[in-house]
């Protein structure tokens, strides 16, 4: 498996690209077929807003592990677009100005087990999800 | 990726293939206007069993396909949303309560039927 993989994201597309990519990693890590949609599905939104917002970023894909051995999927999806200038707002539910629901941000938080977002007005906007292996990587136990 | 439709008398069918890209969804959103359009058609029915990703985006155009169809006289019935994708509609937020829905493309078709009040010629 390679350690990371990273998918330019300028269209549409690359947006489903991404997704499936990831798909196809968290299927590798046997993450349960719930969990491989959730992530997918938060992957399509924050894809989306590179798109929508940004233009063009990019989506990068890679397997983490933490202290008890436990392997999971890290994906930050970045652009150096126009940022978010209230992040709070951006979170919530419905608020939008991009005239979608509003729901992307803070869907895509709910989808994951962690959620991070950096974002600068002018800078552009990192947005990291990450979903968890629900056991311990089978190399621990092995 | 273009979404065949085919035409069931007075139901027509969109049966997604593969996954799309929003510029498909919209493509697909145009298409069933202008087919209701022409063929005076008083039910749809879109089947997503392949999808097995529905963000808010493709969410939202469903609703809106249902919401503008109804405004032209014709019923809209989403079929074959997989059950780890209703789960993720959920927990994403997405309000599909004045969608109808029903399990896969029979079911769909008798719920039609029913509403219609009529039966669905070459439709079973």
């Amino acid at each position: 498996m390679q350690a990371e993989s990273r998918i330019a994201i300028e269209s549409d597309a690359d947006v489903v690209t991404a997704r499936q990519r990831a798909r196809q990693l968290a299927g590798e890590l046997e993450l349960s077929s719930t969990d491989q949609t959730l992530l997918a599905t938060a992957i399509s939104e924050v894809a989306r807003n590179i798109t929508h917002y940004a233009t063009r970023g990019e989506v990068r894909l890679r397997v983490i592990r933490d202290s008890g051995g436990r392997e999971g999927i890290e994906v930050v999806a970045s652009d150096d677009g126009p940022g978010i200038a209230d992040i709070e707002r951006a979170l919530q539910d419905g608020y939008t100005t991009g005239g979608g629901l509003g729901l992307g941000l803070p869907g895509a938080r709910r989808l994951v087990d962690e959620f991070d977002i950096q974002s600068e007005p002018s800078r552009g906007t990192t947005v990291t999800l990450v979903m968890w292996g629900r056991n311990a990587g089978r190399s621990v136990r092995a | 990726m273009a979404v065949p439709i085919l035409k069931q008398g007075p139901v027509l069918i969109a049966s997604i293939q593969t996954a799309l890209t929003d510029t498909d969804v919209l493509q697909l959103r145009e298409d069933v206007m202008s087919q209701v359009t022409r063929h005076r058609s008083r039910g749809i029915i879109v089947d997503v069993t392949a999808l097995d990703v529905m963000d808010s985006f493709v969410s939202r155009s469903l609703r809106g396909i249902a919401h503008m169809t109804r405004l032209r006289g014709a019923e809209t019935v989403i079929v074959g949303i997989q059950p780890e994708v209703a789960f993720a509609m959920v927990q994403l937020g997405m309000q599909f309560e004045d969608v109808q829905t029903a399990l896969d493309l029979e079911e769909g078709l008798a719920l039609l039927r029913d509403q219609l009040k009529e039966p669905l010629a070459g439709a079973g």
